[in-house]
């Protein structure tokens, strides 16, 4: 048998292979925005993670000596530890700002979560098999997507209090649809794919090829949107929380944190909008660059 | 002087992973209806030969050297003289008909257009004329069905609107990409058989692009081979293909069968095709190559033998022959 | 006499057409892509079946292994009708009969290492394989393609057209099938690279008693590797005949105007060559002519031949013809 020169001059030891995966990073990291991007997003989860522990105040206790006077003394100020002022309470808007953009990288990312789990086996099973499973399975998903589900969710948080857990649900119940949607199609045009056939013709049974074949070839597309999911779910729960049913006191998010930034506005206390404000925006931001960047590094046509 | 001439053509496409040199130091030349055939395989640059005539590269793709057609060099002129060539004096037909037909236009229309645009004919002396047109490529009742959308005709059918809407201006050259590769073999004979009538019909010169040396063998007055971005030989059909000089030449021929032949022998080439990436030092068919020694690590030069033929190549034409 | 491998009898492969816009009541409409095809293959045999796009040359394949929906006979090893098996006894049987598909590249699993992709079929069938015994027969199997071993953690898209088909092929043979179906398996690649590829197949045929069916549209490849060759048009089979009867003496006028569309490469005998021009275009599959499918193009079409359908014999050269016979001068262009 003829090997090639390219051949022969191979080790005899087993060469790792460069994965998909492997290239994929190259390219996002070649891409400025994406890993821009990605900066933003490491920078902000940090500082949701451990900015705690640079705080000197805690996020429920009141500063007497500023409270009642808030505009003027309540400032952002390294002096007084509150680095991001206080809010309108007279409590420190840096821990504040950091349990929420805890709260809301954790209700974005749990929905995302929850929406990649249900909408992929969903998505996936109902496209595999095509045919009448596949027709009621998606005029399932058409008759739910047709309930206006914002109206639900509020009257849910109305109905059983506002708690986090019913947001976390209900958010994620809501993603998973559009979801399904987009794994559907991709499953049935690999469905038709040379190498699915491959394996039918081997005899390789429908669940293997779903978890060989075709999730693994999903993943991409699915990482795609699941990042551009995110800051979706973030601003669900700020638009909830904007309008007061969201996150219960004393806990906060970063949608609760704008909402009152915005109410005190006319009293010259800017930074209890500004400071939230801008985090809401870098992880938005941060979400949807890598988010791009991905589907660039992901689409292999882009070569 | 020559219809259409190649000088030193190199296209460069820079890509994420480095450069890739599709075409490098091309020479070629074509007369007024001459029909030449450019023949290799995947990646060996014919097709970028052709686009980059046409002006047609993808955004990425950079040209150096000269491509003079009438006199007229046309690789840096502007875009609107270009257009002018590609609209009325050169034309070029396509592997996949539908990439070139709107799909939402009716056939009369699209066709129509080209002379309206072109020869400021009136929209019913034009579609007058494009019905000639698709009469003379032999398309059935052409009156009706020219107000058909493209969809509605077979890939035959399909190929045969996209060479007359080709020849609707009269073009001195018609470059043919592939035209019968994704048709059947009843189709292709149709079709490659048309294009021979028209061909001398109207006098144009003709450039086919093919993968199909059994295309070429019945069409075209000359040919040349490609390898890896370069020309490994050139010349006349008849004793190119009786009396393969370049070793890539004799590989390829000796590798398809031929249904005329008892057992349709085919002796396989080793290796496998050049990473244009990545390419071989010299001679791109060194590594592939039974006659290749350390000398062909330096790029022979296309050097002139025999009867209008050339090629490049370190060895001894009767040894190659033999 | 031993039972040939295939005994195929009959054999119908039917998609149901629904168009957009139809109510879930609305019957569908039928495409006959396989309409009655019976033949045998005996063991070791390498049957070529050649025909145009759309004349269910890839159907039949399919509907052997029931990939399609099939209806008919389909008799393996003279006692097993493969259509009536349950999917269990089926399983069994697909260990047996294994594929190679035209599109090198996309018939590999771009996520999965050589390792992962030529092993699945021993994964599948044979569970008591160890992960090291699978290793070692994914290996030997590499190596007899032309493939290093050491390539084993690699990925598809590392590889060339021709080095995917090894790999296409080595996947289909590791667990050492007694039947092996090549649908278009060199049309996608290179010229130079074809070779390599038919080259392999004999060596392996002839190694491992294979018997093969070749499907092509490339009627000099068939030529190369076929012991016999069957002619398909628009679902059903118009020749069929050993290799050398069929490209030499063929008797149907489908047959000898494909024959003569094939271009040589060779400019002279080229030029001397006559084609036997088909006229028109292939009719619906969705609505075939009665009788004879190729009497609307047929030089020798009668009215006899809308009425009939002729059916092939039984002998050695079968011809479904009703006016079989050589080439006649008027038909020549």
């Amino acid at each position: 048998m003829v090997a090639t020169a390219e051949q022969t001059a191979e080790q005899a030891a087993p060469a790792a292979g460069r994965s998909l995966w492997a290239d994929a990073r190259r390219r996002f990291f070649r891409n400025r925005a994406a890993l821009l991007g990605f900066v933003i997003l490491v920078f902000v989860t940090a500082f949701a993670l451990f900015g705690g522990a640079l705080a000197q105040w805690s996020g429920e206790e009141l500063d007497y000596a500023v409270m009642g006077q808030v505009a003027e003394l309540g400032g952002p100020s390294l002096a007084t530890g509150h680095y991001f002022g206080t809010d309108d309470l007279g409590r420190d808007l840096y821990a504040r700002t950091v349990q929420g953009t805890q709260i809301s990288l954790a209700v974005g990312v749990i929905g995302a979560l929850i929406a990649c789990v249900v909408g992929t086996l969903y998505g996936a099973t109902a496209g595999y098999f095509g045919g009448r499973t596949d027709s009621v399975m998606m005029r399932l998903v058409d008759i739910f997507m047709a309930v206006p589900y914002m109206f639900i969710l509020i009257l849910l948080l109305v109905m059983y209090g506002r708690s986090i857990t019913i947001l976390f649900i209900g958010v994620g119940l809501i993603s998973w649809m559009e979801m399904a949607r987009i794994v559907r199609g991709q499953t049935l045009s690999l469905k038709g794919r040379e190498f699915v056939e491959a394996a039918r013709a081997t005899g390789v049974s429908a669940p293997v090829i779903i978890a060989r074949h075709i999730v693994p070839n999903l993943l991409g597309v699915i990482a795609v949107y699941a990042t551009l999911l995110v800051p979706l779910m973030i601003l669900t729960e700020s638009f909830i929380s904007f309008l007061g049913l969201g996150v219960q006191e004393p806990m906060t998010s970063l949608g609760a944190l704008i909402s009152e930034g915005a109410g005190t506005i006319a009293y010259g206390t800017t930074w209890q909008l500004g400071f939230p404000l801008l985090f809401f925006c870098l992880t938005l931001f941060g979400f949807f660059f890598v988010g791009d960047g991905l589907r660039d590094a992901l689409d292999p046509k882009d070569r | 002087m020559a219809l259409l001439d190649i000088d030193d053509l190199s296209v460069t496409f820079y890509t994420d992973d480095g450069p890739v040199h599709a075409v490098s130091d091309l020479d070629l030349s074509i007369d007024k209806g001459e029909t030449l055939g450019i023949v290799g395989e995947s990646g060996s640059g014919k097709s970028q030969t052709a686009f980059a005539i046409m002006g047609l590269l993808a955004g990425n793709g950079r040209t150096r050297g000269a491509v003079r057609f009438d006199g007229q060099d046309i690789l840096g002129a502007a875009p609107k003289v270009i257009n002018r060539l590609r609209a009325r004096r050169i034309a070029m037909i396509f592997q996949d008909p539908m990439t070139s037909l709107n799909p939402y236009m009716r056939i009369s229309d699209q066709m129509a257009e080209v002379l309206t645009l072109h020869e400021g004919l009136s929209k019913r002396d034009a579609v007058a004329r494009s019905v000639e047109m698709l009469d003379a490529v032999r398309i059935p009742s052409a009156r009706e069905r020219i107000s058909l959308y493209p969809h509605e005709f077979s890939g035959g059918m399909r190929q045969r609107v996209m060479i007359a809407m080709a020849l609707l201006c009269k073009p001195d050259l018609l470059i043919a990409d592939e035209p019968t590769t994704a048709l059947d073999v009843t189709v292709q004979a149709q079709i490659m058989d048309l294009l021979g009538d028209l061909q001398r019909d109207l006098g144009m010169a003709t450039i086919l692009i093919t993968h199909d040396l059994g295309v070429v063998a019945g069409f075209c007055d000359r040919v040349v081979v490609m390898y890896g971005g370069r020309v490994m030989e050139q010349g006349p059909v008849d004793p190119l293909f009786a009396r393969p000089a370049h070793p890539y030449t004799r590989g390829l021929l000796g590798a398809v069968p031929r249904v005329d032949d008892a057992d349709a022998r085919m002796v396989a080439i080793p290796g496998n095709p050049p990473d244009m990436a990545a390419p071989p030092e010299g001679c791109p068919f060194r590594p592939r190559c039974g006659f290749a020694g350390d000398d062909c690590r330096t790029m022979p030069p296309l050097v002139a033998f025999g009867e209008n033929r050339a090629r490049a190549c370190q060895r001894a034409v009767e040894r190659v022959t033999a | 006499m031993t039972a040939p491998l295939l005994s195929v009898r009959d054999l119908r492969v039917t998609f149901p057409i629904s168009r957009a816009g139809d109510m879930p009541w609305t019957p569908p409409r039928l495409l006959h892509a396989v309409n009655g095809v019976s033949f045998d293959l005996p063991h070791g045999e390498t049957l070529g079946i050649v025909g145009e796009s759309g004349c269910g040359k890839s159907s039949l394949a399919r509907g052997l292994i029931r990939m399609v929906p099939s209806s008919g006979k389909v008799l393996w090893n003279g006692d097993t009708d493969l259509l009536g098996l349950s999917p269990r006894a089926m399983l069994k049987v697909r260990a047996q009969i294994q594929m190679v598909f035209q599109d090198p590249l996309a018939s590999l699993n771009p996520r999965m290492t050589l390792g992962q992709i030529i092993g699945e079929p021993l994964r599948t069938h044979r569970p008591d394989f160890s992960a090291k015994n699978r290793r070692q027969a994914v290996a030997a199997m590499m190596e007899r393609v032309g493939l290093l071993p050491q390539m084993i953690n690699r990925y598809p898209h590392e590889f060339s057209g021709g080095q995917c088909q090894r790999i296409g092929i080595a996947r289909a043979l590791v667990i050492k099938p007694r039947l092996l179906i090549c649908d278009e398996p060199v049309s996608a690649l290179d010229v130079s690279i074809q070779a390599q590829v038919i080259d392999l197949l004999k060596d392996l045929q002839r190694e491992m008693g294979l018997t093969m069916i070749f499907i092509a549209h490339d009627l000099s490849v068939v030529k190369t590797i076929s012991d016999r060759v069957m002619v398909l048009y628009l679902g059903r089979m118009m020749e069929m005949a050993p290799k050398h009867a069929l490209y030499a003496d063929p008797q149907h006028p489908y047959t000898q105007a494909l024959l003569s569309a094939v271009p040589i490469p060779d400019p002279v005998a080229e030029r001397a060559k006559r084609v036997i021009p088909v006229e028109g275009d292939l009719p619906s599959p969705l609505a075939p002519p009665s009788g004879c499918v190729f009497r609307t193009r047929c030089p020798r079409a009668a009215p006899a031949c809308a009425k009939e359908i002729p059916q092939a014999g039984d002998e050695a050269h079968r011809v479904a013809c009703l006016f079989p016979g050589p080439v006649r001068a008027a038909e020549r262009a």
